[in-house]
Order: C-alpha cells, then sequence, then structure tokens
C-alpha cells in the first residue's frame, strides 16, 4: 500500500483545561514527517488529551495544532485523516473483521472493488487474512489489536495516532507486536505519535520522545539523549532506572565540575562550570549499569565505599543493592556472565564508574 | 467525563449556538415535550386554582375539603394505595426473599408465574375476580351451597384493594429481589462472621440493603394504583378519587371546576409518594458499591423445597386465579348462578375477530405508532443526554420523567381542555376529535420506559467506539446511523415493546378520550362489553387477546434485555 507523502504536526502552545485544572499546559512540539514521536509520561500527564486534541475529540483551550502549516482546530474529527488507533481497540461488535476494515473506506464513498481490495490488502499487512467474517468478540487480544492497526491504515491517513496500543498484550505478544509496529511504520514511512507509559517501549520505537509531567513537556530528544543525558530529575528517574546521589559542587573545572559525595568523597564529573555555582546542592544520576562494584581493597583513589544490602539474580544478571554512607542506597546492575564473583551481603565493596556515565541534575 | 466534540465547525461564535443543529434538536424535543407533558399539566393546575373573573384562588381547592364525597373519596384512595402496598408487601417479599436466596427444583417456573398478574391488565383482572369470588361467583356460590354462607370480598373497597394487591404486587416483588440480587454477598458473610445470623441478619443488614429497591417497588405501585380507573370502574366502586374525576368530566362536562381539582389532588399525591420514597431511594448507592462474588444460594430438597413450593403457591395461588377465569369466560355462552359455565361456545371469539375486529386493529395501529415515535424520542433523548452539549438539555430528562407520576385521567383532562373547540392545524377538526389523541396520550405516557431503555443501552457503550467512527471520516449523523443506533437497537426495542404492551391496555386516559366507539381500542373494547350481561364473553375474549399480546411482548422483551435480568424492564 503505498502512504500519502506524511505530513508534519506542530503543536504551538497547547493547553486543555478541566475546570481549574490544566490538564496539558503550554505544549510546545514539532513532529516531523515521517518521524516516530514518543509522548511519554505516567499516567494523568496529559499525553491522552494532547492525542484527542490531535484527533479532534477534545479542543485546546490555549494555542493551537497545525498539521501540515494549516490550523486543524477547527476541523470536526470526521474531516481531519488522522488515523486513531484506540487503547481498547474500539472494534464495533456488530460488524465483522471486514466491515470494521472497511468502515473508513465506505464513509469515504470508494467503489466496492476497491474497497474490498484496500481491505484485504491492509489485513495482509498486518498479517489477518482468512479471518474476514469474524466478528471482534470471537478474536484473541491480540488478533483484536490487528484488526484496530488495519481498519485504521485502510483509509491511508495522513498521520497515525496510537494510544497506548501495547498494553492490553501479554508480555511475549507485546515484544513481538513492537517488533511488527517498528516494521510498519518504517515501511509505510507514516508520521506517527505515540502515547505510552512504558519508556522501554518509547526507547525502542522513537525517533524522538517528549516526557510529560504534569501536562508539561519537561524534556524531549532522542532516546539515546534523555537516557544518557537526562536534565532533570523526573526525566532521569522515569525514563530507566537511576540512582540519584546528593553532592554539592565543590570546584567549577574548565571541563566539568568537582562534587562531594556523601562520606566526603570526591569525583569529577561532566557538566557546564557556567550552570553550576561552588556550594550548589546537587543530584548525581548514575545509571545502575555503569556501575561497578569491586572487592573494597586499600590503596585506590577512585569510586567510594559501599556494603551490600541485597542481592537478587535475574538470570542475564544480578542486581545488587549497596548502602553508601548513612543510608544511600544504590543500584547495581552487572551482567551475569562468566566467572565473575558473586558478592554476598554485608560484604565491603568499592563502587567504580566512569566520568562520563554521569550526570549532574538540579536538585528539584 | 463528556469529553466535548468539536461542534461549530463552520460557524464559529457564540451566537450561532442556537442554529447548530444540536441546539435546534433540543429545542423541538423541548417544545414536543413542553406540548404534550407540561401544558396539559398547567392547564388542569391552572383551571382548578382561576377565580371566576380569572386571577388566582385557593376556593376551589378548600371547597374540595369541605365535600363530604370528595374527603372520603380522598381517604378510600389513600387506602386503596397504602392497604396495596401492604398487602403487596406480603406477598411479593417473602417471594422476592425465597427466589433470590434459595435454590430448588422449578423455581424458573415460579419465578415466571410470579410475573404473570402482570400480564393480566387490572381491569380484566377485575371481571375475572368477580366471576370467581364475586357475589354470585364460583366460590361464594360453592360456599352458599356448602355452609349456607357468603364471603363479600368483591365488595366495594375490599375488591378494588383485593384486585389491586393481586396485580400490582409483582412490581413490588421484583424490584425487591433485584436489590436483594445486587447485594454484595461479602456484606452478608461479614455480618455472619460477626455472629448475625436468621432474622437478626435480614433485619439488620439484608433489609437496610434491599430498602431502595422495595422502595422503589412500592412507589410504583402506590403511584399506580391511586391512577387506576380501570378496576373501580369495573367494579362499579366510584368513592375514589379517579373515578371521581372521570364521573366529572363525562357527566359534568369540562367546564366543571371539581374535576380539576380532584386532578390536582391526585398529581400532589404522586408527587408526594415520590417525595416520601426518595429518602429510601437514594440509599441505592450502597447495595451496588461492589460485587465481589455471587450469592451462593441456599439448596432446598425434600421437605424443605415442598415447604417452599407450598409457601409460594399459598401467595401466588390468588393471583393466577383471574386468568383461569378470564379464560373459561371467554369460552362460557352461559355462566351465571352456576360453579363452571354451562355452555361453552367459540362465538365470542367469533364475535372480536370476525364481527367487530376495530378494537384490536385500532389497538395495534395506535400502540405501534405510540411506541415507534416513543423509541425515536428515546433514542434522541439517552443521546442527547449523554452526548450532546447543549445547554437545558437535562429538561429533557425531567420532562420525559414527568409522565411516571402523572395520573392518565390527569393527562387525559388536560388534552380534553387544552385541544377543546381547537380545530388542528391540517386536521380540520380538534385533535380529540380523531384517534391521534389517543396516540399522542400513549406516547407521552410510555416514553419514560423507552428514555430509561435506551439511557441504559447508550450508557453500556464505551465512548471509543462512536469516536472511532468519527476518526475514520463519519460525522455524528452517520456515526449514529452506522455504529451508535445498531448497538443501542436491543436496548431501544425491548423498550418500545414495553410501550407497546402496556400502551395496548391502557385505560385510564383511554376512557376519556376516545372520541368515538368505533375508533375505541382494545382496552375501551372490553369496558364497554362489561357494561352488560351479554357484552361479558366477548369481553373476556378481547382480554385473552390481551393477555397474549402482553404475554409475548413480556417475554420478547425480556428475551431481547436477557442481560438485564428477568424483569429489569419493571424496574423503577
Amino acid at each position: 500500500m503505498s502512504p500519502k507523502l506524511s505530513s508534519e504536526v506542530r503543536l504551538e502552545g497547547v493547553g486543555k483545561r478541566y475546570g481549574e485544572i490544566w490538564a496539558v499546559r503550554d505544549v510546545t512540539l514539532t513532529i516531523l514527517p515521517g518521524e516516530f514521536f514518543t509522548l511519554l509520561g505516567p499516567s494523568g500527564c496529559g499525553k491522552t488529551t494532547l492525542l484527542r486534541m490531535i484527533a479532534g475529540f477534545a479542543r485546546p483551550d490555549a494555542g493551537r495544532i497545525l498539521v501540515d502549516g494549516e490550523p486543524i482546530d477547527a476541523v470536526p474529527p470526521w474531516k481531519r485523516d488522522v488515523g486513531l488507533v484506540f487503547q481498547h481497540y474500539a472494534l464495533w461488535p456488530h460488524l465483522t473483521v471486514y466491515e470494521n476494515v472497511a468502515f473508513g473506506l465506505r464513509e469515504r464513498r470508494l467503489p466496492r472493488a476497491e474497497i474490498a481490495e484496500k481491505v484485504s490488502a491492509a489485513l495482509t499487512q498486518v498479517g489477518l487474512e482468512g479471518l474476514e467474517a469474524r466478528r471482534p468478540s470471537q478474536l484473541s487480544g491480540g488478533q483484536q489489536q490487528r484488526v484496530a492497526l488495519a481498519r485504521t491504515l485502510a483509509v491511508q491517513p495522513r498521520l497515525l495516532l496510537l494510544d497506548e496500543p501495547l498494553s492490553n498484550l501479554d508480555a511475549q505478544l507485546r515484544a513481538q507486536m513492537r517488533i511488527e509496529l517498528a516494521r510498519l511504520q518504517r515501511d509505510l514511512a507514516i508520521t506517527t505519535i505515540y502515547v505510552t507509559h512504558d519508556q522501554s517501549e518509547a526507547l525502542a520505537l522513537s525517533n524522538r520522545v517528549a516526557v510529560l509531567q504534569s501536562g508539561s513537556v519537561v524534556e524531549e530528544g532522542t532516546p539515546e539523549d534523555i537516557y544518557r543525558r537526562p536534565r532533570s530529575r523526573f526525566a532521569a528517574e522515569f525514563v530507566g532506572a537511576a540512582n540519584l546521589l546528593p553532592v554539592q559542587v565543590v570546584e567549577l573545572r574548565e571541563t566539568g565540575v568537582l562534587v562531594e559525595a556523601v562520606g566526603g568523597v570526591r569525583l569529577p564529573v561532566p557538566g557546564d562550570p557556567v550552570r553550576w555555582r561552588t556550594g550548589a546542592r546537587a543530584l548525581l544520576c548514575l545509571r545502575p549499569e555503569a556501575l561497578r562494584i569491586e572487592e573494597a581493597t586499600l590503596g585506590r583513589e577512585t569510586g567510594f565505599f559501599a556494603t551490600v544490602a541485597s542481592r537478587v539474580f535475574e538470570g542475564d544478571r544480578h542486581i545488587y543493592e549497596v548502602k553508601v554512607g548513612e543510608g544511600t542506597l544504590l543500584r547495581v546492575e552487572l551482567p551475569a556472565l562468566g566467572e565473575g564473583r558473586i558478592f554476598r551481603l554485608g560484604d565491603r565493596v568499592r563502587v567504580e564508574f566512569s566520568a562520563e556515565s554521569a550526570v549532574l541534575l538540579p536538585q528539584s | 467525563m463528556n469529553l466535548p466534540l468539536i461542534r461549530r465547525a463552520h460557524a464559529p461564535g457564540a451566537g450561532t449556538r442556537l442554529w447548530d443543529p444540536e441546539g435546534v434538536l433540543v429545542l423541538a424535543l423541548l417544545l414536543l415535550l413542553a406540548a404534550g407533558i407540561l401544558y396539559p399539566l398547567l392547564q388542569v393546575l391552572s383551571v382548578a386554582v382561576a377565580g371566576d373573573t380569572g386571577g388566582f384562588t385557593l376556593r376551589h381547592l378548600v371547597a374540595f375539603f369541605r365535600r363530604p364525597l370528595f374527603l372520603e373519596s380522598l381517604l378510600n384512595t389513600l387506602a386503596t394505595g397504602f392497604l396495596a402496598v401492604l398487602f403487596g408487601s406480603m406477598v411479593g417479599v417473602p417471594l422476592a426473599f425465597l427466589t433470590v436466596r434459595h435454590a430448588f427444583p422449578g423455581k424458573a417456573v415460579l419465578q415466571t408465574l410470579g410475573m404473570l398478574p402482570l400480564v393480566i391488565p387490572p381491569f380484566v383482572g377485575a371481571v375475572a375476580f368477580q366471576q370467581i369470588l364475586g357475589r354470585s361467583g364460583m366460590v361464594n356460590l360453592w360456599l352458599l351451597e356448602t355452609f349456607g354462607t357468603t364471603l363479600p370480598l368483591m365488595e366495594g373497597l375490599t375488591g378494588v384493594v383485593l384486585v389491586q394487591t393481586l396485580h400490582y404486587f409483582p412490581f413490588i416483588m421484583v424490584n425487591t429481589a433485584a436489590a436483594l440480587a445486587g447485594v454484595d454477598p461479602s456484606l452478608e458473610e461479614a455480618a455472619q462472621n460477626l455472629g448475625a445470623s436468621g432474622f437478626r441478619l435480614f433485619r439488620r443488614v439484608l433489609l437496610p440493603l434491599a430498602l431502595p429497591g422495595y422502595a422503589a417497588g412500592a412507589l410504583i405501585t402506590f403511584i399506580r394504583v391511586i391512577d387506576d380507573l380501570g378496576t373501580p370502574l369495573m367494579l362499579n366502586y366510584t368513592k375514589l378519587l379517579a373515578p371521581q374525576a372521570y364521573l366529572r368530566v363525562t357527566t359534568v362536562g369540562l367546564t366543571d371546576v371539581d374535576g380539576y381539582v380532584i386532578c390536582v389532588i391526585l398529581v400532589v399525591l404522586s408527587v408526594l409518594a415520590l417525595w416520601g420514597s426518595k429518602a429510601a431511594l437514594g440509599l441505592s448507592e450502597y447495595a451496588a458499591l461492589q460485587r465481589s462474588a455471587e450469592v451462593e444460594p441456599r439448596r432446598l430438597s425434600g421437605a424443605s423445597a415442598l415447604a417452599a413450593w407450598l409457601i409460594a403457591a399459598a401467595l401466588l395461588g390468588p393471583a393466577l386465579l383471574p386468568h383461569v377465569g378470564i379464560f373459561l369466560l371467554s369460552f362460557s355462552k352461559v355462566w351465571s348462578l352456576s360453579l363452571l359455565p354451562t355452555v361453552y361456545t367459540l362465538g365470542n371469539y367469533e364475535e372480536i375477530l370476525f364481527r367487530t375486529t376495530g378494537f384490536i386493529w385500532n389497538t395495534l395501529r395506535y400502540a405501534l405508532l405510540a411506541a415507534a415515535a416513543d423509541v425515536a424520542l428515546g433514542a434522541a433523548i439517552a443521546w442527547l443526554l449523554l452526548r450532546g452539549s447543549v445547554r437545558g438539555r437535562g429538561w429533557l430528562d425531567v420532562i420525559a420523567t414527568m409522565p411516571l407520576a402523572i395520573p392518565g385521567v390527569v393527562l387525559a383532562v388536560g388534552y380534553l381542555r387544552m385541544f377543546h373547540g381547537w380545530n388542528f392545524p391540517g386536521l380540520g377538526e380538534p385533535l380529540t376529535a380523531t384517534w391521534l389523541i389517543l396516540v399522542l396520550a400513549y406516547a407521552m405516557r410510555r416514553l419514560p420506559y423507552t428514555v430509561r431503555s435506551a439511557y441504559a443501552a447508550l450508557q453500556q457503550l464505551p465512548l471509543a467506539l462512536e469516536e472511532a467512527a468519527q476518526n475514520l471520516g463519519a460525522n455524528r449523523l452517520r456515526t449514529f446511523a452506522r455504529v451508535t443506533a445498531p448497538l443501542m437497537a436491543r436496548g431501544l426495542l425491548a423498550g418500545g415493546l414495553i410501550a407497546f404492551i402496556t400502551s395496548a391496555v391502557e385505560l385510564s386516559s383511554t376512557i376519556l378520550l376516545v372520541p368515538r366507539i368505533e375508533l375505541g381500542p382494545l382496552s375501551y373494547g372490553i369496558y364497554v362489553y362489561m357494561q352488560s350481561a351479554v357484552g361479558r364473553g366477548p369481553g373476556a375474549a378481547l382480554g385473552v387477546v390481551a393477555i397474549v399480546l402482553v404475554g409475548c411482548g413480556t417475554w420478547l422483551a425480556h428475551r431481547l434485555a436477557a442481560r438485564g435480568g428477568a424483569g429489569s424492564l419493571f424496574r423503577l
């Protein structure tokens, strides 16, 4: 199925208010043609509301939304030509699979033969040939998901909106659908806006991600950017696991800053010297997989000392919690390959990390 | 949350709201309901409180309480209402507990039998009861022969209360049973765990939790009993408010103020009953809080099952007598001063099926038209209430619910007053001179049923199903036609059927509104036939037709609304 030229979406200062509460606040984003863009955030962060505004089911109370440079806020949902895949699929129980997928084509007054052709192409695309006569109630969750997707793709919308499409599937199916979704989107090169609270989905699928908190975009960038160099405590903790160590800036250097952690350990870390001042309190973000633990032998200068507080074996890795100073716990993930040393509860260890992997964040 | 759809897409600005299609629809419906329900009610009220030279006066209302006949009628009406609720509860509540909390062989049969009294229109039941329990009915003839004495069961008020109790108790039974079935079993188990059992458990936990459902059933019973015109007329007992209003209007005429005053008193009684039961109805949120599991009904077998059946038979038996009576009567040529008919005939059916066919055809025509109008109105109102966004649509709900508390006599008197002497545009004669007035009365009186069933059906539909249609290019009208309406169809049809069958046996307003006898429906035909001794046979045959019609309709409606559980359609 040949896609239309995919579209660009621009949100300009978009806001949505329910009563006194702003569910979405001053969101400005540009989603490029053909891009897979993810709105990531916890429930209630406004991501679904944003999607519904783009689809036309909610009207912005502030700002405007443009598709290919044209404001669409006055366009009713049925004239927007943006395909929305609903979280709970919203398949019509009184129609068969074929009729469900043909619905939008019939609304577009296409000739019968063309409808049949497009329905079968869409069903092939999602790997669902041969189930045309079934009712939605006779399908498994995964099949329903595919019908919902086929129904939207059949009309070749200029935009694909996905509202937590994988949240109702079991873990195995979710992983499989994730791969298929990525392939479909790449093949069709259709601009896609994906809403999820699952950070691993967001990282795996997206070209770019916007992290939302309480209706506002707190961070925007490629998955790598957001994971490796979060700029806020919220993004650091929401995207991947993060150890946040309270530190104090003690010295500004040309290429970074020197911070002092609990127990007086001084660590040089990357950071813009202009953004920090001496004496400022900050948080040092350390990813669990960027940490290593070794036996506490005297004489080494880097890292800091800790005590092993817990260990969980997860097959491919060991997850340790180690206690630094009086009560700060750090999570450390070590690959379980090979003959690496296994530490026991209460073992005295030294925690090491490479300075490049650490990110200094403002405290709040 | 009702997420607003994009409206006024091509006509922005606040001033254009009125021309929004949705706004026009709301306005049109409000006008229709105001003309069909509110205005006739206000007409009645305004006549009752208008002085001789215009202006406001309470003189007529005060005069009502000075007339011994009216006062007696008022007290009698209250007595029938309360007694029917009291006796109805004594029959209905035990049956509800028996069927919900116990399992025994033949329970389903019992539940079905419990619904049967509703299938026979009360005024038809009245005739049958006369034949069985009346002064020269089966029972008294037998008593006279055997013991030389009779029981005045059907005399005066006693007869009215007896007939109404046995007709209306299923409302109490069904509503109580539904409330009981909805009680979270863990609430009961918690009480048992803390040491309550038997009657204490019933009184302290189950009763309070089932109270809202019971109150709803009692309320329906009370309102219907005081509105019931057919039963007292059939039993020739007129010292009640509804027959008094009827007599004033038909004998003295439309100019008689007393008829209107009686109507106002009837409305006040209904409203007071609604208001009085509000406290109990409001508790309904308790019972429906959460349900963890199905209650395990207590299994009865052997002696206890037999006891259950005996209790049920004692409670239900009398209520099923009229079915037998009317059936026998419809085949009898001579049934007078004898236990059973002495001469049997098919002539009664010949009479109503081949000679005077008008009654049946009129009924089908009026009731079908009214039900169709109700389905359309109910669907539109439910959609506006749940999916609309125009201000003022809440009033649709308020007005459309009012007929539940407006006695049929009152609405009929209002129509007679409202359309009197005014040639309806396009008809060349007053609306009350045509059969259309009956369709209007039925449609307005039964509108609450379809609004409720449509509302319930639409409420169960996830909004996303409609949004998905819009997202794929269907506008709101197309979405309604292709997605919403088909998915609501079962609920709509079930509500329409209930509107149809209850319209088909409506008598309270029919009797006042029938312009000419040949335009009369079935209920009117039964009433007319029963006025003469020779007409009782054909009248009973029409009664059997009514029973078959209502029975089939009820069965079908329950099939359609199967998910709601048996009897859910008769709940308030």
